[in-house]
């Protein structure tokens, strides 16, 4: 009963015990999120599984699967807090699987395991986009903004005392002294020898003097000799390395003419969004430009592009021309890679569609890294549109053009995906 | 002897702040406290931790050495958030049950806390380990830490050698089948990490001295008669713990995944005892913080504040919310033990005509030893069918729900009246019977001789199914670890297959 408990501080010891087991449940998870998304992308998938025959193998994701009882059977529960209930009252079961006394039952047979994990914004791109590829991924790099970054680059004899290497000091130190008494060393030991062999065999009392007198004057010269000399002094030496920045410029445009209405402009917005996300991982930096037109094109802000309502009628052919006036202008080919994305319902009047498909041909898409355009019908069977017949004649020339259509929201990411896919080479 | 005058003590430092030497300070009257009532317990270790340290003991399941898997991160990730949100605080004390028992504090509760934990958990939960028959008899709470760091150790061992993947492949198998891996009946081997060493290295170096090549060549006597005679069946007795008898019996695992079964197993042996005792662990750890901790107040060791913080959070902790109330998760076994323990020993000290009625052995009794009996023989299922009494019943309005498939309806079975409470009070106990709550799956066949394929019996219980995703889930894990063709049969309550599962290798 005597002496004290054995009491332990062990906050030192530090956490992060389960480290190791966090990471790989977060490994383990991000897969079964990528086959998710995988799933959610590409439908046939799913299909695939349920047509190809059963799977034998324990699935690797994060259900800890368990025999237990499920709904259904004979059983009685026992529960607090009765008020009104007599034997024999009946009450509706409820509704969803799992029965219980009015109430949520889980006192057993636990419900699904509603595990929510947040993934930073980062972690969920990668998944998002890991088997989607730019194409034409070229980096053009700006010679004229540029980041400077510190690197180390050697020693130097000058700089500022904080910056004093102490070892590499020492150590040039250490030679310069061993070089300047090698040969005063040699002396002196010449000189003492010959000290001790006058002494040995005796000699005159003056020449022993004059030894004596030698010996101590080389010794006195060994001393000399700096310990630590501004010859030696070495500088950390640091410059400033130019570090290049890809940049990459992405042309929103848009058909706002009294056709696009507010269904079209959001899925279109939705392909905007995917795009500006997409670029945003493969560029240090990306600018947007916002084109939008009626009959004739202006650059606005983003809150104007996706939410001002204007009507009128519908010529591209200005959007165009008005982006290929703003890429001239401030973006310069060798500087930025340009992407672009056209979001347009394509109703597009008389010689217009033609003369769009000319331009975009000839002027714009050399110029660009990549150029979509999304085209948003009315419905799932509307008539091709004149502007997608104009533009379908350029496919086949330029690889750097895609086109696709869109009807509803979830058609978005299956058709990003398409277009982005990775080339399996 | 306690109950008697208060006698005037000192007065113990107060404050919000702990120190070292103020948690000595406590321990000591707490020990002293405890003295008085014969509390018979472990030598205490009480260890200071951070809040985060707490989140990893939690996600090991309480134990402090534990070998790694994702599991345990998926726990940890699962508390943290929950932690971060608000949602759920952290629980004052996790303890161990070892030898000496190990309580850890966290370093953020005030001093009242730390002295509440200290008498609930080394006092009131240590002496439940040492006392309960269910620990005593299995549980090995001496080598427990031994054979945590030897099995952490060996897991790891094998990932270097075998790769993490591969590793976890055995550890998630197992784990689906955790819950089959227990003895229940026969009483496990004491662990001793130093034994199960040698008893390995032993294993090895046997099979290395028995190796010749030449037995390969040696045709296998007798194996053509066996084909004709009667067909034995193997096992002769079904077998319930599942992973025992992979462990023992599967053809094609390699040594060390037989060891890895075998720690799965181990360490879901040594929580058998917790599962059964969750009631009674709680209720009696419950009621000594509060019995020791009033009678200190009442020595006037503890001032009015400290009892007043204290007071909140025990009520907090003995909150039991009625079924249609909001955040009702089922019945609070702090709450019900707690209400358990106090009855009993209000039956003991000031028996009513019913009490007299119900429990003419304890009622008047010496309400120490009553106690102390209830603790060391019974688990939550006998110990709620002895001694729930009916004045309890109508206390928490326990009323029964029968959910019958053959009906559109629920019916309201029984209530808290005079028909109702043995019914109520048997229903209660079965809740925590773990042969009605966990389907009752054993391994009946091993085709030894054909096959090799393994066949389960899943005795249907009342009609209750399986959720069928899941246990298709298992049996691949099963397949697995077993590495030919398993099949799980539900036999329902007439002995008829009722119908089956399969899963080849």
């Amino acid at each position: 009963m005597a002496g004290s408990v054995h009491l332990i501080d062990r906050r030192l010891n530090g956490g992060n015990k389960s480290a190791t087991n966090r990471q790989r449940f977060i490994r383990r998870y991000k897969e079964q999120l990528k086959r998710a998304v995988g799933d959610m992308v590409d439908k046939r998938s799913i299909t695939d599984i349920d047509s190809g025959g059963e799977v034998n193998l324990p699935s690797r994701d994060i259900s800890e699967p368990t025999f237990r009882h499920g709904p259904g059977g004979n059983r009685e529960t026992v529960h607090p807090g009765n008020r009104e209930f007599s034997p024999g009252d009946t009450i509706q079961r409820p509704r969803g699987g799992e029965g219980g006394g009015g109430g949520s039952e889980a006192g057993e047979g636990e419900g699904t395991d509603s595990f929510v994990f947040t993934l930073s914004r980062e972690e969920f791109l990668d998944i998002f986009f890991d088997d989607l590829e730019l194409p034409n991924l070229v980096r053009n790099y700006l010679g004229a903004v540029q980041q400077k970054k510190m690197v180390r680059a050697g020693y130097v004899v000058e700089g500022s005392p904080t910056n004093l290497s102490v070892p590499r000091t020492m150590k040039s130190s250490l030679g310069r002294r061993v070089a300047l008494s090698a040969p005063i060393r040699r002396e002196l030991e010449a000189a003492t020898a010959a000290l001790a062999q006058a002494r040995a065999q005796p000699a005159e009392a003056a020449e022993i003097e004059r030894l004596e007198a030698q010996v101590a004057e080389i010794e006195a010269r060994l001393k000399r000799v700096p310990f630590l000399d501004d010859l030696d002094l070495r500088y950390r030496h640091r410059v400033f390395v130019p570090q290049p920045v890809a940049r990459a410029v992405m042309f929103c445009l848009m058909d706002v003419s009294a056709s696009m209405d507010e269904r079209k402009k959001d899925v279109a917005k939705r392909f905007f969004t995917l795009l500006y996300l997409f670029l945003s991982r493969k560029y240090e930096k990306v600018e947007i430009v916002f084109v939008r037109h009626t009959d004739n094109a202006e650059e606005v802000d983003e809150n104007t592009f996706f939410h001002d309502p204007k009507s009128g009628g519908t010529v591209v052919l200005s959007a165009l021309e008005l982006m290929h006036e703003i890429q001239a202008e401030r973006f310069p080919v060798g500087q930025w890679n340009i992407y672009a994305a056209q979001a347009s319902d394509g109703d597009a009047f008389g010689s217009d569609a033609g003369k769009s498909a000319r331009f975009l041909g000839e002027k714009i898409i050399p110029a660009c890294r990549y150029f979509a355009y999304v085209e948003v019908p009315d419905g799932q069977d509307a008539r091709q549109s004149s502007l997608w017949v104009e533009y379908d004649t350029l496919t086949a020339a330029a690889p750097n053009f895609a086109m696709r259509r869109v009807c509803e929201r979830d058609e978005i990411y299956p058709v990003f995906h398409e277009l982005f896919k990775k080339e399996t080479a | 002897m306690a109950g008697t005058v208060p006698v005037r003590e000192k007065r113990l430092p107060q404050g919000p702040d702990w120190t070292f030497e103020l948690i000595d300070e406590y321990e000591l009257e707490i020990r002293k406290t405890a003295a008085e009532f014969g509390l018979d317990t472990y030598p205490n270790q009480i260890e200071v931790i951070t809040s985060e340290q707490m989140l990893d003991a939690y996600a090991s399941v309480g134990l402090p050495i534990g070998y790694p898997h994702w599991s345990f991160g998926k726990e940890f990730i699962r508390n943290e958030q929950a932690y971060r949100k608000g949602a759920q605080g952290l629980a004052y004390e996790i303890v161990i049950n070892s030898n000496p028992c190990i309580a850890y504090l966290m370093e953020e509760n005030s001093m009242m806390m730390q002295a509440l934990v200290v008498a609930h958990a080394s006092y009131g939960h240590n002496s439940f380990f040492k006392g309960n028959y269910l620990f005593r008899q299995w549980t090995a709470a001496d080598a427990i830490l031994d054979y945590l760091v030897f099995a952490r150790r060996y897991v790891m061992e094998c990932e270097e050698r075998y790769g993490i993947g591969a590793v976890e492949e055995i550890l998630d198998s197992c784990h689906a089948l955790m819950n089959y891996g227990v003895d229940r009946y026969r009483r496990p081997q004491p662990l001793s990490a130093r034994e199960e060493e040698a008893r390995m290295s032993e294993r090895n170096d046997y099979i290395q001295r028995q190796f010749n090549d030449l037995w390969r060549t040696v045709p296998a006597a007798g194996t053509s008669k066996v084909g004709h005679g009667k067909r034995s069946v193997f096992p002769a007795e079904p077998e319930e713990n599942i992973l025992y008898f992979i462990e023992k019996h599967s053809p094609r695992l390699a040594p060390w995944q037989r060891e890895i079964v075998r720690i799965v197993r181990k360490v879901s042996q040594y929580f058998y005892p917790q599962g059964l005792t969750k009631v009674m662990n709680e209720g009696w750890a419950t009621f000594w913080h509060y019995t020791l901790l009033n009678r200190m107040y009442d020595k006037g060791q503890l001032e009015d504040g400290f009892m007043i913080e204290f007071l909140q959070v025990h009520t907090n902790v003995v909150t039991q919310r009625g079924f249609d109330e909001r955040g009702y998760g089922g019945i609070n076994p702090y709450a019900l033990g707690f209400a358990m323990m106090r009855d009993i020993r209000r039956i003991c000290e000031a028996p009513t005509d019913e009490d007299r009625l119900w429990f003419p052995d304890i009622a008047g009794g010496d309400w120490l030893k009553v106690l102390d009996f209830a603790m060391r023989n019974f688990k939550d299922e006998s110990f709620i069918a002895q001694y729930l009494s009916p004045k309890l019943i109508r206390d928490f309005r326990l009323f029964t729900v029968a959910d019958h498939e053959s009906k559109s309806y629920l019916e309201i079975d029984s209530i808290h009246n005079e028909e109702g409470y043995r019914r109520v009070r048997r229903l209660l106990a079965q809740h925590y019977n773990r042969d009605v709550s966990m389907p009752d799956v054993q391994v009946v066949r091993y085709e030894r001789d054909t096959d090799r394929s393994l066949v389960l019996r899943h005795l249907i219980h009342r009609n209750r199914p399986l959720v069928s995703t899941e246990a298709t889930e298992v049996l691949k894990h099963l397949t697995r670890l077993w590495g030919f063709t398993v099949r799980l049969e539900a036999i329902d309550a007439d002995g008829r297959l009722d119908h089956y599962r399969e899963c080849t290798a």
